[in-house]
């Protein structure tokens, strides 16, 4: 199967959407939100696939695609890493969590390790800040971290990463 | 303790199941509304009850839902908004995803109340748990046609779809929110026309915050009288406040409106994190001016805390204590605020970004003398000059910051360094 297409299960969800709302535009942002799901970024590629199936034009898609941050461009490591750094988290040390991530991946903010595996980036509040300091990993959120569950995370993502067939992304 | 309302069962296993949260009283407002009330009639018992917006401004729901034409040909919608965004505020996300059928109870009983026949809940697109908390939810009432066509027999239809999100801030306000709904970028619309009149695809819309919904099935069972019994006289009911920051338990309380920000930070937060001093605190989430700690007996409800020089907005407590620099705050705030601006409007855009600039020389040690100067010149030009109430948003961060710790500036740019040691760590 070609891995830059869309499935099967994501073609009959965006064809669902198609006519679902009273206007067909409001399909636009769960469509992006399928292609996400599917393939952990949102690229061109799949953007004109998806407005195909919608039957909306590509450049509107594009154009809300471009405007949600949520939603990355390109390729990400596996484990997508997001740090919350606003204000709460920051008082409880979010930016030392972020520097502590970097160095025990050995890697730059916003790119991939070279096993493919982690990308870390920083955010904004993610609605989590009585829990502080804490990361979103792909959909799951980690609160309270400590140095101590930092590790045993990054450990537990290796294993189930390298093994075949890897996590859902 | 005193009495909650919303939190009530928030902590019982399987409250997030109807079959759980029927056990414990729910459903039991949806079908008395149907049966016994016109939906003018709940429009006025919520009225009566005082039940204030709790996404931020404190509108009352009641007189805003009074405002959506009766002789409108046009369908109406109900917006749910759980966007939940603003740096400091996490009640939302909690109240969706343990107790998700006390908010489609709530939203059922509005869009009665209003005659919307579609809803729509928008939730913030990173909260994938509380999406599919939501989902399974909203199946579970149609199941037992609390949704859908011909609703317990009273011939009312109502569909809501859960719309996710895409990580912007700015589509939690409400006019974004209707054009990001609609496909478009999530850019704010000049009001007026309000969304009452002219919102969703063009129809009259109500839109509230899930806390305010949450609130509606416990007004029409327990009356208007009962809830507006709590909190203060302009103020009723409970309130849900997000403490987090440099305190030692932080978490939501559900609190009478009213209740001293001493009480929270000291009794219920259990005071200052390692025992240090308290600098200052944020009452009402990111957007709301600092308070120091002279002001610790502040009433916290909508009008005590406006006369303390600050707001309730969305009851995010953000506490700070002595070894926080008040210009990295500034600087991490503005940040959040430049990278959230639509771009719409030239002050907001622009003005962000040159404070941001500024912020940033200084925390790098090259700020310039009449810096500060610049900065509050900045935030006059922006206050009041907006589109929508974002740009004013990212005003009270810089100048509330510059109106109590000045010297903390003057030092930085004089010094090239903080005046304050130490920076947090996670250990
Ligand atoms: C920039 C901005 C962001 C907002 N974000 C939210 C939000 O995430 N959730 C929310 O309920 N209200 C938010 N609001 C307020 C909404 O515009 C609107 O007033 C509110 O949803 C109305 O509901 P209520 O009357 O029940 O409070 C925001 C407002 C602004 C200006
Ligand atoms: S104030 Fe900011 S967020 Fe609001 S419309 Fe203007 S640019 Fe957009
Ligand atoms: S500040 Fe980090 S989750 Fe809110």
């Amino acid at each position: 199967m070609n891995t830059m297409s869309l499935s099967k299960e994501s073609i009959e969800k965006l064809q669902e959407l198609k006519d679902k709302f009273p206007d067909r535009r409001t399909a636009i942002l769960p469509a992006l939100h399928v292609v996400y799901d599917q393939f952990g970024y949102v690229g061109d590629e799949q953007l004109k696939e998806a407005a195909e199936v919608v039957e909306l034009p590509y450049v509107e898609l594009a154009e809300n695609a471009s405007f949600y941050t949520m939603f990355p461009k390109k390729p990400v490591g596996k484990y997508f890493i997001q740090v919350c750094t606003n204000l709460s988290c920051a008082l409880l040390g979010a930016d030392s969590l972020v520097d502590y991530l970097l160095e025990k991946l050995n890697v730059k903010l916003g790119e991939i390790t070279p096993d493919g595996l982690f990308t870390v980036v920083t955010v904004e509040c993610l609605g989590s800040c009585g829990s502080a300091p804490m990361m979103q990993v792909n959909d799951e959120y980690h609160e309270n971290l400590t140095r101590e569950r930092v590790d045993e995370l990054l450990e537990e993502f290796r294993r189930e990463g390298t093994k075949k067939g890897g996590p859902p992304s | 303790m005193p009495e909650k309302i919303l939190f009530k069962y928030i902590d019982e296993p399987g409250q997030d199941t109807i079959k759980v949260y029927m056990k414990n009283g729910g459903y039991t407002a949806l079908p008395k509304v149907l049966k016994e009330y016109t939906p003018d009639q709940v429009t006025d018992i919520v009225k009566e009850s005082g039940l204030r917006g709790r996404g931020g401004a404190g509108f009352p729901a009641g007189v805003k839902w009074s405002f959506v034409p009766k002789d409108s040909p046009k369908p109406k919608y109900l917006l749910i908004n759980a966007d939940e965004s603003e740096p400091g505020t996490f009640k939302d996300r909690q109240l969706l995803e343990r107790d998700p059928h006390q908010l489609i109870e709530g939203s059922i009983i509005a869009a009665y109340a209003v005659q919307a026949h579609t809803g729509f809940i928008y939730i913030r697109g990173e909260f994938g748990y509380g999406a599919k908390q939501l989902l399974r939810a909203l199946s579970e009432a149609e199941e037992k046609n609390f949704l859908g066509k011909n609703i317990l027999g009273s011939g009312y239809d109502l569909t809501i779809h859960l719309h996710r999100g895409g990580g912007a801030y700015i589509c939690g306000e409400e006019t974004a929110l209707m054009e990001s709904i609609e496909g478009r970028r999530g850019l704010s619309r000049v009001r007026p026309p309000y969304p009452a009149i002219v919102g969703l695809y063009g129809c009259p819309t109500v839109i509230n915050n899930v806390e305010t919904l949450s609130n509606v099935p416990h007004i029409i069972n327990k009356g208007a009288e009962w809830f507006a019994s709590m909190g203060t006289r302009k103020s009723t009911g409970t309130k849900i406040f997000s403490l987090s920051g440099q305190v030692k338990r932080p978490g939501n309380y559900e609190l009478p409106m009213g209740i001293s920000l001493r009480e929270l930070i000291y009794e219920y937060g259990g005071g200052i994190f390692e025992d240090r001093e308290l600098k200052a605190v944020i009452p009402g989430g990111s957007s709301t001016p600092i308070l120091t700690p002279d002001k610790l007996d502040v009433k916290l409800d909508f009008e005590s805390v406006v006369e303390a020089g600050s707001m309730l907005g969305s009851a995010g407590v953000i506490v700070m204590d002595e070894t926080t620099c008040m210009v990295n705050v500034a600087w991490r705030l503005t940040r959040f605020y430049q990278h959230e601006s639509c771009g719409k409007c030239t002050p907001c855009r622009e003005g962000t970004y040159w404070m941001l600039k500024i912020l940033e020389r200084i925390e790098n040690g090259k700020g310039e003398s009449g810096d500060v100067e610049l900065l509050l010149d900045i935030c006059n030009y922006i206050e009041g000059y907006t589109v929508c109430p974002l740009g004013d948003a990212a005003v009270p961060a810089v100048r509330s910051t510059i109106e109590h710790f000045q010297e903390e500036y003057d030092y930085h740019i004089r010094n090239k360094t903080c005046m304050v040691k130490g920076k947090p760590v996670f250990k």
